[in-house]
């Protein structure tokens, strides 16, 4: 009786557990694997060394390009979680009425019926020399010139991320939100508190573990992005994605892996940090 | 904490046209505990709700202390209310909870939590102020939420149906323990219930309302004795509402007495419909003339030297002076 049972949960288990295996553990042991091997420029040597990891971690643009993926992270973090904290605080806290607030959640997920590329590209004509945001500046007589740093930049870049990645943080801030207890709001305000006190001293804090999940989203996806910088910054701007992304095209596999073992670890260890903070078990 | 008189004039509350409270008057001297009794949607959770300032005035003001408070910020009133749930702040130690009305007044955090401590020895949880609120059982909780309110120095304290939420048996321990820090602080406690019983062991003061309006107000003991509706009688309970040939009365259950039927001090001849058993007292319906059902409350002994068995004929008897003429439904405002 107790072995049937036994049994049942582990073919329960078993079918997320073989996918899971085939398609994510597998893969990253091959990853780890292939780091280890030699290279050269015309071929690929099954073997143990260490040489592709010493050349990355002796190599000054790893530095220069880690620098960068941690730059845009925390930029696209601060902005996607200024906005998307602003966006839940509204959607839950002075919409009353419960269809418009589903339909007002819906409405922020129209750009999701297209696909990211074309999301970002569609920046492109807006932000150019002659584009639209130029030529309307100029013809305000804002400025005389074409701002050259609209598009192919650092803030082009950022931009994307932050049109691309904001609803990641609404949605799980937007969701504890609506679990915090109204009459704790009455209780703070029956205390004396201001509007501020009670947005830092009750909501915020109340408001960590989605936070921290919509954080986890955004950098993870901000820090294993490459297309997005490679397309807004017109190839001119580098983060470790694109790193790995021209090795992969030169055929470098064994030090595109070792690359990417190494943002899996860095990534891995950011998580960790967070998780230090905010006990997030509690939303699952 | 000197009590103040909290005085309601005209006071009404309108959702769209719906009219929640309806022009109530009312005068409470200080230091009473004063009971808002009645079914839900009576209109005394909004009444409460206005006096505290979580709820806009529609109309008429409320005065506390000569104050006219009713469009204060609810921190200014010299209120403090006690929600239902306690609505205690999750992420907050135990101590912080009730030392933050004075966090956000700008006190010093050593200062405080002084002041909270001395607080929570006030309602015996002087040891627990570490805990977060998850940790403590329902009653705890309703301390701490206690202490919390009162750490303002209320002239009047606000209770939402504080008791609901605890399960009956520290209901009865919490309802005394409430009446007590009432007579030792001396302020005015409004106390929102839908309990009879509850109101009537707490209130000084009981205000019975219904439909937005105030049915009737008084000492406990009066409301209870001499219900002026049959809302009334039928609310508070251990009332038979009758209509006999002098008019619409209500006589207490424990004042009707039984007889046989056609003896001379027998008013009326009924039919013993159910026969219940409660300890102290047997509990026997009856049918009277006019398909009227009522109920006597018996002393048991004096039940079983004569026990009587459904379906027997009995004979009603009662002193004149049980009972009270209702009057006529609908109720008019006092």
């Amino acid at each position: 009786m107790h072995r049937a049972r036994h049994l049942t949960g582990w073919l329960q288990a078993a079918p997320l557990a073989l996918i899971l295996l085939t398609f994510l553990v597998l893969p990253i042991i091959t990853i780890v694997i292939v780091s280890f091997w030699r290279a050269t420029e015309f071929s690929i040597i099954p073997a143990f060394v260490f040489d592709n990891y010493v050349f990355f971690f002796t190599s000054s643009v790893t530095y220069k390009v880690f620098f960068a993926t941690f730059k845009y992270a925390a930029i696209t973090w601060a902005l996607t979680l200024t906005i998307g904290f602003t966006v839940a605080y509204f959607l839950a806290f002075h919409i009353r009425s419960l269809q418009l607030q589903i339909g007002l959640f819906l409405l922020c997920t129209i750009p999701f019926w297209t696909s990211n590329i074309i999301r970002m590209i569609s920046w492109i004509p807006f932000l150019g020399r002659n584009g639209i945001a130029n030529s309307t500046l100029i013809s305000w007589g804002v400025i005389d010139q074409p701002l050259e740093w609209l598009l192919f930049s650092d803030f082009s870049v950022i931009l994307a991320f932050v049109h691309l990645y904001t609803l990641f943080m609404v949605v799980p801030i937007f969701n504890t939100m609506m679990r915090i207890d109204r009459s704790l709001m009455e209780a703070a305000r029956d205390a004396g508190a201001s509007d501020w006190q009670t947005l830092w001293n009750v909501i915020v804090p109340l408001c960590k573990p989605g936070i921290m999940i919509g954080t986890i989203f955004v950098v993870t996806l901000v820090m294993g992005d490459f297309i997005t910088v490679r397309f807004m910054s017109g190839s001119q701007k580098a983060n470790v994605g694109r790193l790995i992304s021209n090795d992969i095209a030169l055929l470098q596999y064994p030090s595109a892996s070792a690359t990417a073992v190494v943002l899996l670890c860095t990534v891995l260890i950011v998580i960790a940090i967070l998780l230090r903070f905010v006990d997030i078990r509690k939303e699952l | 904490m000197a009590g103040s008189d909290l005085e309601l004039v005209g006071l009404t509350k309108r959702y769209g046209t719906t009219i929640a409270v309806d022009a109530i008057n009312h005068h409470v001297q200080a230091g009473t505990y004063v009971c808002l009794l009645g079914p839900s949607g009576c209109g005394k959770s909004s009444t409460l709700r206005m006096i505290a300032g979580h709820e806009s005035v529609s109309d008429g003001a409320i005065l506390l202390g000569n104050r006219d408070i009713s469009r204060m910020p609810p921190a200014r009133r010299g209120t403090a209310m006690m929600f239902q749930n306690y609505a205690l702040f999750p992420h907050l130690s135990v101590v912080d909870n009730v030392a933050f009305s004075l966090k956000v007044a700008g006190k010093p955090k050593d200062a405080r939590r002084r002041e909270a401590a001395e607080m929570l020895e006030l309602v015996d949880m002087g040891a627990y102020g570490d805990r977060m609120p998850a940790q403590l059982s329902g009653g705890q909780q309703q301390r701490v939420a206690l202490a919390r309110a009162l750490i303002t120095r209320p002239q009047a304290l606000l209770l939402d149906e504080p008791l609901s939420a605890l399960d009956p048996f520290l209901r009865i321990r919490m309802r005394a323990e409430l009446k007590k820090l009432q007579r030792e602080l001396g302020i005015t406690f409004v106390h929102v219930t839908h309990g009879q019983d509850e109101a009537l062991a707490l209130a000084d003061e009981i205000i019975v309302m219904n439909n937005a309006r105030i049915e009737q107000a008084g000492p406990a003991r009066e409301v209870f004795n001499r219900p002026r509706t049959e809302f009334v009688a039928r609310f508070m309970g251990g009332h038979n509402v009758m209509s006999l040939p002098e008019g619409y009365v209500a006589i207490r259950s424990d004042g009707l007495r039984i007889t046989d039927p056609g003896a001379p001090d027998a008013r009326l001849d009924a039919r013993v419909t159910a026969i219940e058993y409660q300890g102290t007292h047997v509990a026997l319906s009856a049918t009277i003339p006019g398909d009227q059902s009522v109920t006597a409350l018996v002393p048991e002994a004096e039940f079983f030297d004569a026990p009587k068995a459904p379906g027997q004929s009995i004979g009603l008897c009662w002193d004149p002076g049980q009972v009270h003429p209702l009057q006529p439904a609908p109720a008019t405002p006092n």
